[in-house]
């Protein structure tokens, strides 16, 4: 009957009147039923219906209303989706993280789908999902992400302070690590990182690597070169006492050879052993200083100090050992050069003198026995 | 260095025995006992400082994941090094007690002692003669040119790559009174001069004492401690006819090796046999691979 009448709507009433019923569909099939006590509560609960769905201002209305632009009042979010790397995403912009616009609660209610607590689930609706991450040529990280000490502060304690997903990549902003304005670009990384991690941030850039990073030197390892973006292994971990040392080896080359040819690496690598010095035992970790440096733990004056951590009884003689000897380079190692040498020159003499000794004894006295055998 | 041939304490004489061959004693049963101790800890203490010494090998780190990681192969090496060091110990102890109280003549010296003389130097270029047809085969006496070589080897190893193992072991103490640099060094000598005993024991001294013909496949005298009396005539000729001379080769006698001792010995000294080509062949591997 009251389709008989056309009229202007004015309040959310006279909408909620058809579309109360949560099971209405359109024509094509669409659920257009809104659940008015959540509408109600949530942050969008006290605008008119016709605030966002502009294009209709009477009942009856056209069958397919134009479709609602959140840019209209949010168009900062907007312009930022619009540069970040989701831009050309297929999905809705906005909903596919912040849920049915009809029930949207502001990101430190408990109920949003941007509280930090539900950030990982939401994210992860996308990049949880094998296929897609294969499509975009991404790492499924979220597993990754949620057996990490984060995703176990998020997702086990509820601690809002724990970085999700948002934490370092942002919401609307977000762009791939290539680009160099990406907060999780290599160069961007320790002060992202250190947006939590403060005081380590402070001893990085004390240190010669965030020196180097901050004069450009993009090659200085960063925090997730060591500590891995999403993984984020507890260095007392044996996996991550066992992988780091490669990983200061890739620039450190003669450093890591060197290094290989002690008893500290031989007893390392073996693993079930991982106390043995690596490379951050003694050289430290976030503020790596060079050894001419007083306040560097493998300068001279804090050596006794550094070995005495693992070596109780380490005196002024013991710290003369060379964790990096080179028993090959007579100029560096003069004494160890020549012990080498001669514990080879002792070995390859005995060996091939007995070597022979044996080979022409052993031939001899085979024909020796065949002879006799025929003689018998 | 000699055995004592007064103490020796036969094996029962396995009194069924129908046949006609004398045994004579080569070994004491504490010389055995040493031998034996020697051999077990040695290829205890390869096995452990292998994997050490070529810890990059992927042979090595899964042998040491599937023992329990360094720290089992750390403590099993020291367990084996204690055991050989008190081998050591008292083998110095026999010594020392033989020329200080027992006054024993012929150890330092002579056809029945270790030390090498002139009449070694002769054997070895006469040997390498024969070798290659250019003269007769010498005769040998009690000890050879080349049993020499083994026990002076062994004997030098134990004191080189012991003192350079317990210098890394105790390494702080030993800092007290040796140079910085000498830690260093210590692991590679510790890591050469064992190389160089397992590379030897295993190749030249398995074919020189046991695997050579006339030996093959294993030379039991070391385990039951007695020969046939044609294996003692040919293998220590000159020993052999000194006795004869002297009318002392009965004091030599000994009964024949028990069956079941024999067989034992065949079981344990075959798989050090084993255990040791073995380890030859992983310790090439580890040396000249790439891995």
């Amino acid at each position: 009957m009251l389709a008989a009448f056309p009229f202007l709507l004015r309040a959310q009433t006279d909408c909620l009147s058809c579309h109360a019923d949560k099971t209405m569909q359109d024509a094509s099939g669409h659920n257009v039923g809104v659940d008015s006590d959540k509408f109600h509560s949530s942050i969008h609960g006290v605008l008119s219906c016709t605030d966002c769905h502009t294009t209709i201002k009477e009942y009856p209305h056209p069958e397919q209303p134009a479709a609602v632009k959140c840019v209209t009042c949010h168009a900062e979010q907007a312009s930022a989706i619009g540069n970040s790397i989701h831009a050309k995403a297929s999905a809705h912009p906005c909903i596919s993280c912040h849920g049915d616009a009809h029930s949207i609660f502001p990101k430190d209610n408990p109920k949003s789908a941007v509280y930090p607590l539900n950030i990982p689930k939401t994210c992860g609706t996308c990049h949880a999902n094998e296929s897609l991450a294969k499509k975009y040529g991404l790492q499924n990280v979220y597993a990754t992400y949620m057996d990490s000490i984060h995703g176990y502060a998020v997702s086990k304690e509820g601690l809002l302070v724990a970085a999700n997903c948002m934490s370092c990549h942002g919401s609307h902003n977000i762009l791939s690590h290539k680009d160099e304005k990406s907060t999780t670009a290599r160069v961007n990384v320790p002060a992202t990182c250190g947006s939590c991690h403060g005081g380590v941030k402070e001893q990085y850039l004390a240190g010669i690597h965030g020196k180097a990073l901050a004069e450009g030197n993009g090659k200085v390892p960063v925090c997730t070169d060591c500590h891995t973006a999403h993984a984020i292994l507890q260095p007392t971990d044996s996996t991550f006492r066992m992988q780091s040392t490669p990983i200061c080896g890739s620039c450190h080359k003669d450093q890591l050879a060197t290094y290989r040819d002690t008893f500290h690496s031989q007893l390392g690598l073996l693993g079930g052993y991982v106390e043995t010095a690596r490379c951050w035992d003694c050289h430290g970790a976030h503020g790596v200083l060079p050894a001419s440096d007083p306040a560097s733990p493998v300068n001279k004056a804090n050596l006794i100090k550094t070995c005495g951590k693992c070596h109780k009884d380490a005196n002024a003689s013991f710290v003369q050992y060379q964790p990096h000897a080179n028993p090959h380079n007579w100029k560096l190692n003069p004494a160890l050069y020549y012990v080498r040498t001669f514990m080879n020159l002792l070995l390859w003499c005995t060996l091939s003198f007995f070597t022979l000794h044996t080979v022409l004894w052993f031939i001899r006295a085979k024909r020796e026995q065949a002879a006799e055998e025929k003689h018998d | 260095m000699t055995d004592e041939i007064g103490t020796v304490t036969p094996e029962p004489a396995a009194s069924t025995s129908t046949s006609h061959e004398k045994f004579y004693v080569r070994f004491t049963l504490a010389q055995r006992y040493l031998h034996a101790a020697l051999f077990s800890s040695f290829l205890g203490l390869a096995a452990t400082g292998l994997p050490l010494r070529f810890s990059d090998n992927w042979c090595a780190r899964k042998f040491a994941s599937a023992v329990g990681g360094f720290g089992a192969i750390l403590f099993f090496h020291k367990c084996c090094a204690i055991v050989l060091t008190l081998a050591f110990l008292y083998h110095l102890k026999d010594i020392a007690t033989r020329v200080l109280v027992n006054k024993e003549k012929g150890l330092l010296w002579g056809p029945n002692s270790m030390v090498a003389n002139w009449k070694d130097v002769q054997d070895l270029v006469n040997h390498l003669r024969w070798f290659v047809g250019l003269g007769p085969k010498p005769k040998f006496d009690r000890f050879a040119y080349w049993e020499k070589f083994d026990y002076w080897a062994v004997f030098w190893g134990m004191i080189v790559i012991g003192f350079s193992g317990y210098a890394m072991w105790f390494a702080p103490f030993f800092a007290r009174f040796l140079p910085g640099w000498a830690l260093n060094a210590v692991l590679v000598v510790h890591g050469e001069e064992a190389l160089l005993a397992i590379l030897f024991i295993f190749s030249i001294h398995f074919v020189n004492t046991h695997l050579r013909p006339g030996s093959f496949p294993m030379d039991m005298v070391i385990f039951t401690g007695k020969e046939t009396e044609e294996e003692f005539q040919k293998k220590r000729e000159l020993e052999y006819e000194r006795l004869v001379a002297e009318g002392k080769l009965e004091s030599r006698a000994g009964d024949k090796p028990v069956y079941w001792w024999v067989n034992f010995a065949k079981v344990i000294g075959f798989t050090a046999i084993v255990i040791g080509l073995v380890l030859l062949v992983l310790t090439l591997i580890g040396y000249f691979g790439t891995a």
